[in-house]
């Protein structure tokens, strides 16, 4: 058996028979290490979370041992590739449909900014359509660089506060984009 | 090699139609010839239905703009005799601002999704087609997109404006 490690709990105040820390800092810990993604792949950043989901890479040793391929029972949507104006609705509705709290992270050049796809017929970046909480640059990324952007996920989800999304900053965000 | 020449078939246009198609050339070996919007439908059909020719596969629709032509836009069409083994191309050049042109699907159904197509990116009117609406572009888009008219570019993108690079 290798060995195996438990994350540090979080700050608190301790004692003999009794630990006392804030709900929130629990809650967060708790998601940032059972985050499952629903994979949006539609080109070859999605080739490249192939290899990052596969066993050499081993996506699921962060807590993402679920790909969750349908938006109901999703924490994160990670876009991955070339994201054409036809498919911006259905898109849109696919992060719709996903329950809060829900967290986006665009991979590879297509999906952040359009890419080299500057052309009449493809989105020029999902920020458009939906908010992005992280973006993972490359053409395609490395498995490395999507895993360096769902730690960064990871670090959002274990500080977020837990009435961040009752917030009128987050209302607010949500009805830019046409979202109730 | 193919069982027909191109110049068998140059032979049994011209005798068919003489002055209603321009003449034939052979960019390739691919045989080449323009005809009106007119003509063309006739000229298909006879191509197809030649108990000699039998052109009865039609490869391809597309179109091309040219603004600077009087009649800028044109409607290419690629046939292919399959018992012949031999293919080819007929132009028809049409009006910029009333691209009409009668519709293919009454000879080959497979002219429907490329008229679609021809339509959505260039605004070619099929007269006679049963659902001429757009095929790949979202429906809400106004223009035809492969026109010189307009740009290629997304106007939304921000981050190749000039004065990012110092112009």
């Amino acid at each position: 058996m290798s060995e195996v490690n438990i994350v540090e709990a979080p700050p608190g105040i301790e004692g003999s028979g009794f630990f006392a820390t804030s709900m929130e800092k629990v809650v967060g810990l708790a998601r940032s290490h059972s985050l499952w993604p629903l994979p949006f792949a539609t080109s070859c950043c999605g080739i490249e979370f192939m290899a990052t989901m596969g066993s050499h890479y081993d996506f699921a040793r962060f807590g993402s041992e679920r790909p969750s391929f349908s938006p109901r029972q999703a924490d994160l949507l990670m876009v991955m590739g070339t994201i054409a104006k036809k498919m911006g609705p259905v898109l849109k509705q696919v992060y719709v449909q996903m329950a809060e709290p829900r967290w986006v992270i665009a991979v590879g050049a297509c999906a952040s900014s359009g890419g080299i796809f500057d052309t009449y017929s493809v989105m020029q970046g999902i920020d458009e359509i939906i908010p992005v909480d992280v973006y993972v640059p490359g053409c395609p990324p490395r498995p490395e660089a999507i895993i360096d952007g769902f730690t960064k996920i990871q670090e959002l989800v274990r500080n977020e506060s837990l009435r961040r999304r009752e917030s009128p900053e987050y209302k607010e965000l949500l009805s830019r984009y046409g979202i109730q | 090699m193919g069982n027909l020449s191109n110049q068998q078939l140059v032979q049994r246009l011209t005798a068919r139609f003489g002055e209603r198609i321009t003449v034939p050339t052979e960019p390739f070996g691919l045989l080449t010839f323009g005809t009106s919007a007119e003509t063309i439908e006739e000229v298909l059909r006879f191509l197809k239905e030649d108990g000699e020719l039998k052109f009865n596969y039609l490869t391809d629709i597309t179109g091309i703009h040219f603004p600077e032509l009087e009649l800028s836009i044109g409607v290419i069409y690629h046939l292919h005799s399959l018992t012949n083994n031999v293919r080819a191309r007929i132009k028809v050049f049409i009006d910029g601002n009333n691209p009409k042109i009668p519709t293919a699907t009454n000879l080959w159904e497979g002219a429907n999704w490329m008229e679609r197509e021809t339509y959505d990116f260039f605004g070619v009117i099929f007269e006679g087609h049963p659902n001429l609406v757009r095929i790949l572009n979202v429906d809400e888009m106004t223009v035809f997109p492969m026109r010189r008219e307009y740009p290629l570019e997304d106007p939304n993108r921000v981050d190749k404006k000039d004065y990012f690079f110092g112009r």
